[in-house]
């Protein structure tokens, strides 16, 4: 197995790291699956994160100058390894001012990724600043555990509202309840609403916009004959909601919320040629 | 009725204003959100509103009351259909609402607040609204307690300083917190105008000569000297951050009222009162 990349542009660097910053708010531990055009980061320990899944995933291309990989074989040329994304951020952060950052699967007292950042230097030598990250390399036959989730049976498609205006909502809302209900309908509304002995909250969201879904038999069937202003709603742990709220670095171009009722948040972030997933299992 | 008229009609008939016996309206929720904050050291305060407007209570070991004035004109809207109205509510609670939407606020940007109140049993219900997004909280309130009378009449006051907050900030800002109590000194005589405390470290002095620049006004008629324990007066430095303009006045029984002259963000003025007893080991001098 091999793997060697390197990113010489700073936007792409910049653009980079700011992806691992979000994941590394997201989730403590996660798999990094490298193929030989793309990237995922994946979270799917359901049991650990409290049944929380995440999918993110990058064209390669679209970062790096150099991308080389060697899978565990010929027919499966691809890699998963787990990481502490934490760990991969912290050594990005020397990585803003680098001239070039390599990064590559070695081995050191165990697996590693070795990250290397060029600085500028006012001599002629460089300087360069490495990191070890100890990572775990997952079997093939485990791979299995890790694959794509598929978009759910959804009653329900909005667009979110400007995520720094629900981040505020939230995280007063997580002061005074520890779950929250997420409802939204056809018609471009959504509510969050909290109501406890004390104190009862909603905010009204209005004229979001419904995402055009093209009908390929992925909706419910429910879903093309829907009354419009009818609401789809999950209640769900309000720490979670808030942690992938508050990891937000980048403005995503697109922000939507699928909703299957009583059962899972579904969100999908897209910016550029970036996705990012993250499923929130509602409370019983 | 301007911008919460508009924006924040109670949801139901065009008939519900008239079942509310309390309305308010305030286009920037801050005037009062911050105004409450410097009261902000118990959960529990009383709320009390009358045609003069809204007064809210903090009250602590029985010693220390903190009150904030909001006075009808201040609101935007402001009817009140009994004489007075009076319950119990959660303070950090309806902070964490009239704040909702504060992390997010660009500068400029405020959120618009309109207060409802049905009657005894009823909770208060805010409708806020900023860029277009409503928030509406109803927070139970509760059997109203009976609130201090700390019996303070100007009859009464023996001595009274007026100055300029900025000064007094900087010196309670260095209170030695070691120090179990401050000693107020007021007197015609030097020291003047003398606060005191006695912490592990020793004791520390600082005075204020009567012509000092900062003090507006210098009303001593008897040299006074009082201990008030610091824990008790340790919140009114959030009243004395916000204001420009603070009053000591102390009476015959050395019982002490701070009163802050808060301006909000459209320059009007409000008033936040502390009162607190001294603190019964020491007797002052001519208490």
């Amino acid at each position: 197995m091999k793997f060697r990349a390197k990113v010489v542009d700073v936007a792409c660097l910049n653009h980079f790291t700011r992806i691992v910053n979000t994941i590394s708010k997201l989730t403590k531990s996660c798999i990094l699956r490298l193929t030989s055009d793309k990237l995922f980061f994946i979270l799917s320990d359901k049991v650990a994160s409290g049944g929380v899944a995440m999918w993110c995933q990058l064209f390669q291309g679209n970062f790096f100058d150099e991308f080389q990989i060697e899978g565990v074989s010929a027919e499966y040329n691809e890699i998963y390894l787990e990481l502490t994304p934490e760990n991969f951020s912290r050594s990005l952060k020397t990585s803003q001012n680098a001239k070039a950052v390599k990064i590559k699967l070695t081995m050191k007292h165990c697996p590693c990724i070795t990250i290397a950042v060029e600085l500028p230097s006012l001599s002629s030598h460089t300087r360069i600043v490495t990191h070890d990250i100890p990572v775990t390399i997952i079997p093939r036959k485990l791979w299995n555990d890790f694959e794509e989730p598929s978009v759910p049976d959804f009653d329900v498609s909005i667009y979110l509202p400007v995520l720094k205006t629900m981040k505020s909502v939230v995280e007063r809302m997580k002061n005074l309840s520890n779950h929250i209900v997420i409802e939204a309908n056809q018609n471009g509304e959504m509510n969050l609403k909290i109501d406890t002995e004390l104190v009862s909250v909603t905010t009204h969201f209005k004229e979001l916009g419904n995402p055009p879904w093209v009908e390929d038999g992925t909706q419910s069937d429910s879903f093309q004959r829907r009354d419009p202003t009818n609401m789809a709603k999950a209640r769900v742990d309000i720490k979670r909601l808030l942690q992938f709220l508050a990891g937000q670095q980048v403005n995503p171009s697109k922000a939507i919320c699928n909703i299957v009722n009583k059962k899972v948040i579904h969100f999908v972030l897209l910016h550029e040629d970036v996705s990012l997933q993250y499923f929130i299992p509602a409370l019983v | 009725l301007g911008r919460t008229g508009a924006m924040l009609r109670s949801p139901g008939d065009p008939g519900d204003d008239e079942r509310f016996v309390f309305v308010a309206s305030l286009d920037n929720a801050r005037n009062l959100s911050n105004l409450l904050k410097a009261i902000h050291f118990r959960d529990q305060v009383t709320f009390f509103a009358s045609a003069n407007g809204i007064r809210m209570t903090a009250e602590a070991a029985k010693s220390v009351q903190g009150n904030a004035f909001i006075q009808a004109s201040i609101f935007q809207e402001f009817r009140i259909e009994e004489d007075s109205v009076i319950f119990l509510i959660n303070l950090t609670v309806l902070l964490d609402c009239l704040t909702i939407f504060s992390a997010s606020s660009l500068p400029g940007v405020t959120t618009a607040l309109r207060m409802c109140y049905r009657g005894y049993g009823y909770p208060l219900t805010l409708f806020l609204e900023e860029s277009g997004v409503i928030t509406v909280c109803k927070i139970q309130t509760q059997e109203p307690e009976e609130t201090l009378d700390f019996d303070f009449c100007s009859t009464n006051v023996v001595n009274k300083i007026i100055l300029q907050s900025e000064s007094l900030r900087e010196t309670f800002a260095e209170l030695d917190m070691s120090s179990d109590v401050l000693q107020i000194t007021m007197s015609p005589e030097k020291p003047y105008f003398r606060l005191s405390t006695f912490g592990d470290a020793g004791s520390t002095h600082c005075d204020y000569p009567k012509d000092s620049d900062m003090i507006e006004a210098f009303h001593c008629n008897q040299t006074q000297c009082n201990k008030y324990k610091i824990s008790l007066l340790k919140p009114s430095t959030k009243a004395l951050a916000l204001s420009s303009k603070v009053s000591l006045r102390t009476d015959n029984r050395g019982f002490l009222s701070l009163q802050y002259m808060i301006r909000n963000e459209d320059g009007q003025i409000c008033f936040v009162e502390y009162y607190c007893c001294p603190d019964e080991e020491m007797e002052g001098l001519d208490s």
